[in-house]
């Protein structure tokens, strides 16, 4: 589509002022006036009082627990689904339209039974919690538990990044490399990464923005034990149960930050990556 | 779709080893088959191991019947608005130009990225009783926290992008010049919609429709915020999951699960479906 598309010729076709109508009724009624109404609730709190809130140790703990747990299942997410994205969409081989499906899995169950199965599963009379339990390694009610059940859920943010520009990258790129005597690595780390490395960190970051605001699969493994496995988005949760309405706004509003940094900038990695490739 | 067939192997010359592809390949199946297939296999393991009448039995518990039904209330209502609204917000996106379009993308994915914990907070202090506008609602008598109204509100909350999602990148790559000619030929606004529109939609409509159906049907965090979790009243199948689990009726919340699960399968058939077709 030509920039001189005038708007005029777009205008031809009906029902802009209804289809706009609607999706701003509903976005600004379901979406935005309750994220307002957090930050309205934020600001009566006050800076000190704000700050007291945020700074207390039970807070910090829990945001460290957030945040540890959250980078380490999106390093470990990056690296699988780098490799995932890779050999699905290089090789080929029996079973790879299955493997390939089995990626939504953690998008489709809900949270609550995957928080559900990871227990029992990892659980001293689970399959995989008997074995780990015999070598000394206890997941469920640890750090650890926490950073499976982020792990799980983020999965397919990576894979589904990449997947689409490895099928668009053409493959003359990386034989033109082979013929001119690369080694296989030398090919993947001037050839392909460069060109996946918007969607790779992209996909990363929404896997971590994900990772950091998981509710349902974390509070069924973790125990949920202050200052050692307590996640913040549960520390929110307990203090509206407290009626600590002040405290609750506090911290969803961090963590609400959090998500708005780290969606514009995947925002900004994708904005970036377009128009590099539109300037080539 | 052309582009998912993979390449004809183009890292490595016929002469070289063929080690490295059967490595990943290997390690890809292994780690799939530990950290996705196993926590999905062992759902129905773990809710069939005391046979079919325990299974039965769990399910036909009147909590989790009313859990259920309560469940596909949400969803029947929700849904349906989900694909309202995902229609009207990939229609006025893809084919007209307006100030703030951009933004507009944007706002309609945050929910993407907030915590669905978030999210119920947010209801919360709009609605509740310490809420902005709690003084009014308290006044008119008009309950929307703890009830029916909230459970509906959080769920069109976290399933707003779903439907969009999948009409919108499609709708803008078709473009608009087929509607354009149904236009100049003299069709009226939904017949262009009805004829033209819808059917290039469909499939991608549908799935759209299934991933906000599996969301809807699978929310637990934002509804366990605003739900109040009243055994009997106010509790959605993932919610009676928790309580089954909390309660150490470990089976009764893998039957429980077990039917989200099967909704979760039917998912993933939608799409492979989809994917043949095109």
């Amino acid at each position: 589509m030509t920039a001189a598309a005038p708007i005029r010729a777009k205008r031809v076709l009906p029902g802009f002022s209804l289809s706009l109508g609607t999706t701003l009724l509903y976005v600004a009624l379901v979406i935005l006036i309750p994220v307002v109404a957090l930050m309205l609730k934020g600001a009566e709190i006050g800076p000190a009082r704000f700050w007291a809130i945020v700074t207390a140790p039970r807070t910090l703990a829990a945001l460290r627990v957030t945040l540890t747990a959250a980078a380490v299942a999106t390093v470990f997410n990056a690296l699988y689904g780098l490799l995932m994205a890779w050999v699905l969409t290089r090789y080929d081989f029996p079973g790879r339209r299955i493997l390939d499906a089995l990626m939504d899995i953690p998008f489709a169950l809900p949270t609550a039974v995957a928080g559900l199965s990871l227990t029992a599963l990892y659980s001293a009379n689970g399959w995989f919690g008997g074995p780990l339990a015999g070598a000394g390694i206890a997941l469920v009610y640890t750090l650890g538990g926490v950073i499976l059940a982020m792990t799980f859920t983020s999965i397919p943010f990576v894979v589904r990044a990449i997947q689409p520009v490895l099928e668009d990258l053409d493959p003359a790129l990386e034989q033109a490399a082979m013929t001119l005597g690369a080694r296989p690595f030398a090919i993947f780390r001037r050839v392909v990464l460069p060109a996946i490395l918007p969607a790779w960190l992209a996909g990363s970051t929404v896997a971590f923005a994900r990772s950091l605001g998981e509710f349902g699969a974390v509070v069924f493994i973790a125990g949920n034990l202050p200052f050692k496995t307590e996640i913040a988005a549960l520390l929110a949760f307990i203090r509206l149960e407290e009626y600590d309405y002040q405290g609750a706004a506090a911290i969803a509003l961090v963590l609400l930050m959090f998500a708005l940094v780290l969606l514009a900038v995947s925002n900004l990695i994708q904005f970036r990556a377009a128009r590099h490739l539109e300037a080539r | 779709m052309s582009a998912v067939a993979p390449a004809q192997a183009p890292t490595h010359a016929p002469g070289q080893s063929r080690a490295v592809p059967r490595l990943l390949i290997g390690l890809a199946f292994v780690l799939t088959a530990i950290f996705v297939v196993a926590p999905l296999v062992f759902i129905f393991w773990r809710a069939f191991a005391e046979g079919w009448a325990v299974y039965l039995a769990n399910i036909a518990d009147p909590l989790v019947l009313h859990a259920i039904w309560l469940t596909t209330l949400v969803a029947v209502i929700v849904v349906p608005v989900n694909i309202a609204f995902g229609i009207a917000a990939a229609w006025a996106i893809a084919r007209f130009r307006f100030p703030g379009r951009k933004l507009l993308m944007v706002l309609i994915e945050i929910p993407f990225s907030i915590s669905p914990i978030i999210a119920g907070i947010c209801y919360l202090l709009l609605y509740g009783r310490q809420g902005v506008l709690g003084p009014w609602l308290a006044a008119h008598d008009l309950k929307i926290m703890f009830a029916l109204p909230g459970i509906l509100l959080v769920t069109m909350f976290v399933t707003a992008p779903f439907v969009v999602r999948e009409v919108l990148p499609l709708m803008q790559a078709q473009g608009s010049e087929q509607e354009q000619a149904a236009v100049t030929l003299g069709a009226r606004g939904w017949q262009v919609f009805s004829r033209v529109t819808l059917p290039n939609i469909r499939w991608a409509l549908l799935y759209g429709a299934v991933l906000c159906t599996a969301r809807a049907v699978g929310e637990f965090g934002g509804v366990s915020v605003v739900s109040g979790s009243i055994r009997g009243q106010t509790n959605t199948l993932p919610l009676q999951i928790e309580l089954m689990f909390n309660d150490l009726n470990t089976t009764g919340a893998f039957a429980a699960a077990s039917t989200l699960t099967v909704i979760a399968l039917v998912v993933l058939v939608v799409k492979a479906a989809l994917e043949s077709r095109r």
